[in-house]
C-alpha cells in the first residue's frame, strides 16, 4: 500500500524495529497537516533511519553522519516559502558526532523540526554505546553495561533555546503528536525513545522501554519557549566593494630613482600602521606605484608593529623585502623585530629614534627623537622626518592625505611641523 | 614611467577584488568562520553579499553551505589549512551531491597550526587527493591582483556550470597586501547565467540524469519535480545503491565531468621567449617573483621563458606539454617539496628539471634567477 508521503508499505526495517514506526507515523502526520509532499524536504543522517530515503515521495537529501541538521538549516537559511516544511531524521549516534549542529539550529531557531531515532545505541555499525546510551544499558562496546550516562538531548536543546523540544516512546500511534512538533514555528525537536531489535534487544533481555526510560532519569515530557522564528536579513542593499575606495590623481611629484623598499616599525599603539599607510597614499598621489603589508603578533595590541612598503616607478611584481632599502625604526619593539633585517643592510639608510642603540650596519644611520612628540605620534612624526631626508615624497603630499581624509584634527599637526622646523 | 593621471588609480587589497568579483559572477551567500589570513575575506563577505552567516564551525560552515545550494544558492567561503582540513568530509559531499559552491583556501605555514601569518604554498598536494577515490575537484590559482578579479569569477562560474564545489587558491601574501592598482583595468564581470531543469517538462526529473555530463539543477524549494540529493552512492533518480552498474556510471560521471569539461576551463599564462632554452614554472605568489626574475634575466641578455598554470587541478597536459620543449624548467613554489612537479611526474621528475623552493620565507627573484644560471 502507498500512501501521499510513502510509495510503498514494504519499508526496510528489522521486525519490531521503532525507526518503521516513526516513519509511518511522520508521514502520517505530514498528511494530517496537508501538506503536499513536494513542500516537505526531508533530510537524512546516516543510520539506519536514513535508508528511508527511497521510500519517500518529499524531496530527499541524505548526507553525511552527524550533519544532518546543519544541512537543514543550510535548507532552512534559504528562507524558503513559509508553507515548506523541513524535517530532519536523525539517530543518537548522529546526535552525539552532531550535536554542536542541533544546538546552534536550537540557538537561532531555525524553521525546522529534528526527529531523533533514540534506539540508545548505532544500531547499523554493530551496537556500540551512544552518546544518549543510558547508564547500566548494554552494548556491544558495553557488555557489562555503560557505566556513563546519556546526554539529556532535551534539555540541552530547550537550554540552548529551541521554540519546542520534547521527549516521547516510540510505541502506538505518534502522529498526532508529531503533527504538533511539526507544526512549531521555529525549531523544534522530538526524541523518540524505542529499542534496537537487533541489539539493543538482545543484550538487554526481558528489560521494557517503560522501565529503561524510567531507570535513565531522562523524563519524557515538552519544553516550549517563547520566540520569534530566524529570518534571514536576505536582499539587504550589498554594497559595491569597489566603488567607495578612493580614486587619486597624481599631484605632486616624487623623487624615487629606481626601486625602493621600506621598513617602517615601532610598537603596537603607537601608530606604526597609520604612518604607513600615510607614505603610501602620500606616494600614490605622487605617481608611484605602492605595496603594503602589515605585520605584528596576534595580540595585536601590544609587542611590535611592522610595516613592509614598496615604492617604484614601475609596476611592483615581487613585493617580498628580505633585506631594506630603508628602514624607519620608533622603539625598541621594532628594533628587536627587525634588528637582523638592519644588520644585514650593506647600504641604503637607517633613520631611527635617538633613545636606541643603532645596531652595526652598512645603511646610513640618522637618528632623531621621534618620540619627542608622545610615544602615539612617534610613527607619524618619523613619516614626515622621512619625507624631509629623502625627497621620495613632500611632507605636501602627507599633509594632503591627512586632509583628504578627514583626520588634521586627530593629529598634532601643528606641533610636528613646529618640530620640523629644527630638522 | 611614473603612472599618472589615467585611469581609477587607488589602493586595494586582493581579499576586496576576490568578493566583489564572486559578487558580480553570482555568488550571493558567504558562510564565514573567522581564520587568519582569511579574515579580510571574511570581512568583506559580510558587508557584500545578500546573506551572510556566521558559523560555529568550519564544518557547519560547508554543511550549511551545502543545504543552500541545495536550495538554490551559490554560497561562498575562505579558510586556511585548519579550516579547510575539518570542511574536507563536507566537500567530498557537496561534490557527491553536485552542488555548486567556492571555498578560498588562503595558504599559511603549515603543518597543522603552523604560522597563521606567515605565508606558504604547500596545500597543492592536498587538493589534488582531497577526494576519496582520487577524483578531481577543481583548483584555480591566483597569481596577481588582476587573477583575483577575473578567476574568482571562474571558480563561481565553474561552480555553477559544472555544478561542483571550487577551490580558489591563495596565499597569506597576496590577500593581506595592498597595492596600487587602476581599477580601470578591471573587465566587466557578466553574472553567470544559471540553467535549470525546465519545469514544464512532462518527463519525470531525475536529479543526476545527465544530458552532457552535468545533470540539470532544481533546487529543493520548487514544487514541480522531486529532487533526491544524496551523498551516498546513488544512482540517476538520486537514490542510495551499494555498486549496481548506474551507481558505478554515475561515480565515473563525477570524474569525467571534470576531466572532459575541463578544456573549457583552463587558465594559464605562457610568455614564450623566442629562441629560449630555459623555461621558469611558477604559480600563485611565487609567480609575481618569477616576472620580475625573467625581466631581470632578459635584461642580462638571457632569453627564458615563463609558464604560469591558474588551473591547477586537473591540471591540463598542455603544462607537461611546454616544460617538454624546454631543455631546462626551473619550478619555483613555497615549499620544500616541489608538490607542482610531484603532482603531475610523480616522484621521479624528469632530469633537466630543477627546483626553487622554500620555507617560511617568499622566494625572491633572485633565487630563481640563481637558479635558471646554475
Amino acid at each position: 500500500m502507498t500512501t501521499a508521503f510513502l510509495n510503498t508499505d514494504a519499508l526496510p526495517y528489522c521486525k519490531g524495529c521503532g525507526h518503521d514506526l516513526i516513519a509511518r507515523n511522520t508521514t502520517k502526520a505530514l498528511d494530517k497537516l496537508n501538506y503536499d509532499p513536494l513542500d516537505v524536504i526531508m533530510v537524512t543522517d546516516i543510520g539506519c533511519h536514513g535508508i528511508i530515503d527511497k521510500c519517500l515521495n518529499t524531496h530527499t537529501v541524505h548526507g553525511l553522519h552527524g550533519r544532518s541538521v546543519a544541512l537543514g538549516a543550510g535548507i532552512s537559511f534559504s528562507n524558503p516559502d513559509p508553507n515548506k516544511k523541513i524535517v530532519v531524521f536523525i539517530g543518537d549516534g548522529g546526535t552525539t558526532i552532531g550535536l554542536q549542529h542541533i544546538m546552534e539550529a536550537a540557538r537561532l531557531n531555525l524553521n525546522m523540526t529534528v526527529v531523533v531515532h533514540n534506539n540508545y545505541l548505532y544500531g547499523m555499525t554493530g551496537g556500540q554505546t551512544s552518546g544518549l546510551t543510558p547508564y547500566g544499558f548494554n552494548t556491544t562496546t558495553s557488555a557489562e553495561g555503560n557505566p556513563f550516562s546519556g546526554y539529556d538531548l532535551c534539555a540541552l536543546t530547550h537550554a540552548a533555546g529551541a521554540a519546542y523540544t520534547g521527549r516521547i516512546m516510540g510505541i502506538g500511534d505518534i502522529s498526532d503528536k508529531l503533527a504538533e512538533v511539526i507544526s512549531v514555528k521555529g525549531f523544534s525537536l522530538i526524541e523518540v525513545l524505542e529499542i534496537c531489535p537487533s541489539y539493543g534487544v538482545k543484550l538487554n533481555p526481558r528489560r521494557k522501554l517503560q522501565e529503561i526510560v524510567e531507570k535513565s532519569g531522562k523524563p519524557l515530557g515538552d519544553w516550549t519557549r517563547e520566540r520569534e522564528p530566524f529570518e534571514a536579513h536576505q536582499g539587504r542593499k550589498a554594497d559595491d566593494l569597489l566603488s567607495r575606495l578612493p580614486i587619486v590623481k597624481k599631484m605632486f611629484n616624487s623623487y624615487l630613482k629606481k626601486p625602493l623598499s621600506l621598513v617602517v616599525s615601532g610598537s603596537a599603539g603607537e601608530g606604526v600602521q597609520l604612518a604607513a599607510g600615510l607614505i603610501s597614499k602620500a606616494a600614490l598621489i605622487s605617481g608611484l606605484h605602492v605595496t603594503q603589508k602589515g605585520s605584528y603578533p596576534v595580540t595585536v595590541g601590544v609587542g611590535f608593529s611592522t610595516a613592509e612598503i614598496n615604492l617604484s616607478n614601475e609596476h611592483i611584481h615581487f613585493h617580498g623585502i628580505n633585506v631594506p632599502d630603508m628602514a624607519i625604526i620608533t622603539s625598541a619593539d621594532g628594533l628587536a623585530h627587525n634588528r637582523k633585517k638592519i644588520e644585514a643592510m650593506k647600504e641604503g639608510m637607517l633613520i631611527i629614534d635617538s633613545s636606541l642603540n643603532a645596531p652595526q650596519t652598512g645603511a646610513k644611520v640618522i637618528q632623531h627623537d621621534f618620540r619627542a612628540l608622545g610615544a602615539r605620534n612617534a610613527a607619524i612624526f618619523s613619516v614626515f622626518f622621512f619625507a624631509l631626508k629623502t625627497g621620495i615624497i613632500s611632507t605636501e603630499a602627507i599633509f594632503k592625505v591627512i586632509e583628504n581624509e578627514g583626520k588634521a584634527d586627530k593629529l598634532p599637526l601643528a606641533k610636528i611641523k613646529e618640530a620640523l622646523v629644527s630638522v | 614611467m611614473p603612472n599618472n593621471s589615467k585611469g581609477k588609480r587607488t589602493l586595494v587589497d586582493a581579499s576586496r577584488l576576490i568578493i566583489e568579483s564572486m559578487a558580480r559572477a553570482g555568488a550571493d551567500a558567504f558562510i564565514g568562520y573567522p581564520i587568519t589570513p582569511a579574515n579580510l575575506l571574511y570581512q568583506y563577505g559580510s558587508q557584500r553579499m545578500p546573506l551572510m552567516l556566521a558559523a560555529p564551525d568550519e564544518i557547519t560552515t560547508l554543511q550549511w553551505m551545502a543545504g543552500l545550494a541545495a536550495a538554490g544558492k551559490v554560497p561562498i567561503t575562505a579558510t586556511s589549512f585548519p579550516g579547510y582540513a575539518l570542511m574536507i568530509e563536507s566537500i567530498n559531499m557537496a561534490y557527491m551531491m553536485e552542488l555548486p559552491m567556492v571555498i578560498i583556501l588562503v595558504q599559511r605555514l603549515g603543518p597543522a597550526t603552523g604560522t597563521a601569518t606567515c605565508g606558504a604554498q604547500g596545500d597543492l598536494s592536498l587538493l589534488r587527493g582531497n577526494i576519496s577515490g582520487g577524483h578531481p575537484l577543481p583548483v584555480f590559482s591566483t597569481s596577481s591582483f588582476a587573477d583575483c578579479w577575473t578567476l574568482s569569477a571562474k571558480a563561481v562560474k565553474t561552480a555553477i556550470e559544472l555544478r561542483t564545489p571550487v577551490v580558489l587558491l591563495t596565499s597569506k601574501e597576496e590577500v593581506m597586501t595592498t597595492k596600487s592598482f587602476d581599477l580601470a583595468t578591471l573587465p566587466e564581470i557578466e553574472p553567470v547565467e544559471r540553467k535549470y531543469y525546465d519545469l514544464k517538462c512532462d518527463g519525470k526529473y531525475k536529479s543526476y540524469k545527465a544530458t552532457d555530463l552535468v545533470p540539470d539543477f532544481l533546487p529543493v524549494t520548487q514544487s514541480n519535480h522531486q529532487v533526491r540529493i544524496n551523498a551516498s552512492t546513488h544512482d540517476k533518480e538520486g537514490i542510495l545503491q551499494h555498486s549496481n552498474d548506474e551507481a558505478m556510471a554515475n561515480t565515473q560521471r563525477l570524474e569525467d565531468k571534470i576531466r572532459q569539461k575541463l578544456y573549457d576551463y583552463i587558465e594559464y599564462e605562457y610568455h614564450e621567449s623566442k629562441e629560449a632554452e630555459k623555461l621558469v614554472v611558477s604559480f600563485g605568489i611565487t609567480a609575481a617573483a618569477a616576472k620580475d626574475a625573467i625581466k631581470e634575466l632578459e635584461q642580462q641578455g638571457e632569453k627564458v621563458s615563463l609558464l604560469i598554470p591558474k588551473t591547477l587541478v586537473p591540471a591540463p597536459e598542455v603544462y607537461i606539454e611546454i616544460m617538454e620543449s624546454y631543455k631546462t624548467v626551473v619550478v619555483a613554489e613555497e615549499n620544500i617539496n616541489n608538490q607542482f612537479s610531484e603532482m603531475l611526474y610523480g616522484i621521479r621528475k624528469p632530469e633537466n628539471h630543477r627546483f626553487v623552493g622554500s620555507l617560511g620565507k617568499m622566494i625572491t627573484p633572485q633565487q630563481i634567477i640563481e637558479e635558471v644560471q646554475a
